[in-house]
C-alpha cells in the first residue's frame, strides 16, 4: 500500500516540477524569442522601406507634401525617441492587428499619417516581440519624438501621458478627446498596454508637431544617428 | 514516468543517453512552434491599442 502511495506522489511532485518548467520556458519563449520574430521582420521592413525610399517616384514638392500612406503590414515610417537614452530607431507597419504588432509598433489605419494634419496614432508592444514601448512610462513632458518619412522629418514634443480605460477611443479622435471636431495641428498619440505584463489598462502619450523639417535638411539636432 | 522512459530507451548508457536528448528536443520544438504561439492570444500581452474592435478585422 505504501509503495502504491509512494509512487502517485512522486508521480505528482514529477508532474507539478514538469509543469513549472514549461511556464518558464514559455516565459522564455514570450520575452525572449518573439523579440526575434519582430527583429527578422524590422530588419525585413527597413530594407524594403529604404527601397521605396529611394525609388524615384515623384516627390512632392512645396510647403504641403503629400503623406506616403501603404498596404497593411508595410513600414510607412521610423521613428526615433530622443528622449529615452539609446533607443533604436523602429520601423512602424501600418496597421495593429495582431500580426501587424508582432512585426513592429502599428499605426492605427484611418487615422492621420505622419504629416497629415490630424492625430497620428501608433501602438506597440510593451513586453513581448522587441517591446518598442517597453520605457514609454519613463516618457515625460518636454521630451521629444521623431517621426522619419520619406520626404521629411517630424519632430514631435511630449505635452503629457496618462492612464486610460482600453475602451478610451477618444485619443484616437483627430482632435483627441474632442469627437467630431475639426483638427487644425498634428498631434501624435502613442499607445501601449498598462500596467506591464497587463491588459487592464492603456498607457497614452501625446505629443505636438514641433518642426517639419525637409528631408534634404537633415535629420533634426537634437536625434544622434 | 522519467523513470519508466529512461528503462524502457534502447541501447544501454550512450542509446539512452541519445534517447534523452531526442525527447527533450522533440518537447522542445513542439513547445516553442505549436503550444506556446497557440496559447499566447489567450494572454493579455498582445492588447496595446484602444478598442480592439477598431483595428482587430
Amino acid at each position: 500500500m505504501s509503495d502504491v502511495v509512494r509512487t502517485a506522489l512522486r508521480g505528482l511532485g514529477q508532474t507539478l516540477m514538469t509543469l513549472g518548467v514549461i511556464v518558464l520556458l514559455f516565459c522564455v519563449y514570450e520575452l525572449k524569442v518573439t523579440g526575434l520574430v519582430t527583429a527578422r521582420e524590422q530588419d525585413r521592413l527597413g530594407d524594403d522601406l529604404r527601397a521605396s525610399w529611394a525609388d524615384p517616384a515623384p516627390r512632392p514638392t512645396g510647403a504641403d507634401p503629400v503623406p506616403v500612406s501603404s498596404d497593411i503590414g508595410e513600414g510607412i515610417a521610423v521613428l526615433h525617441v530622443p528622449a529615452l537614452a539609446d533607443y533604436d530607431p523602429w520601423v512602424v507597419v501600418e496597421g495593429t492587428s495582431v500580426a501587424d504588432l508582432k512585426a513592429g509598433p502599428g499605426h492605427i489605419p484611418g487615422t492621420a499619417l505622419p504629416g497629415e494634419v490630424g492625430n497620428v496614432v501608433l501602438s506597440g508592444h510593451r513586453t513581448t516581440y522587441g517591446a518598442p514601448f517597453e520605457r514609454f512610462g519613463d516618457l515625460q513632458p518636454g521630451g521629444l519624438v521623431v517621426l522619419e518619412t520619406r520626404d521629411r522629418w517630424l519632430t514631435y514634443t511630449i505635452t503629457g501621458s496618462q492612464i486610460v480605460a482600453p475602451t478610451a477611443i477618444e485619443v484616437t479622435y483627430p482632435v483627441p478627446g474632442e469627437q467630431g471636431a475639426v483638427p487644425t495641428e498634428q498631434v501624435l498619440t502613442l499607445t501601449t498596454c498598462h500596467p506591464k505584463y497587463s491588459a487592464r489598462q492603456r498607457l497614452i502619450v501625446s505629443a505636438t508637431l514641433t518642426e517639419d523639417r525637409d528631408k534634404a535638411d537633415g535629420p533634426p539636432a537634437e536625434l544622434e544617428l | 514516468m522519467y523513470s519508466w522512459i529512461w528503462r524502457t530507451l534502447p541501447g544501454g548508457l550512450p542509446g539512452k543517453l541519445f534517447g534523452s536528448l531526442v525527447l527533450l528536443a522533440l518537447l522542445l520544438l513542439l513547445l516553442f512552434t505549436v503550444v506556446f504561439p497557440a496559447v499566447e492570444p489567450l494572454l493579455p500581452f498582445s492588447d496595446v491599442t484602444v478598442d480592439q474592435a477598431l483595428t482587430d478585422s
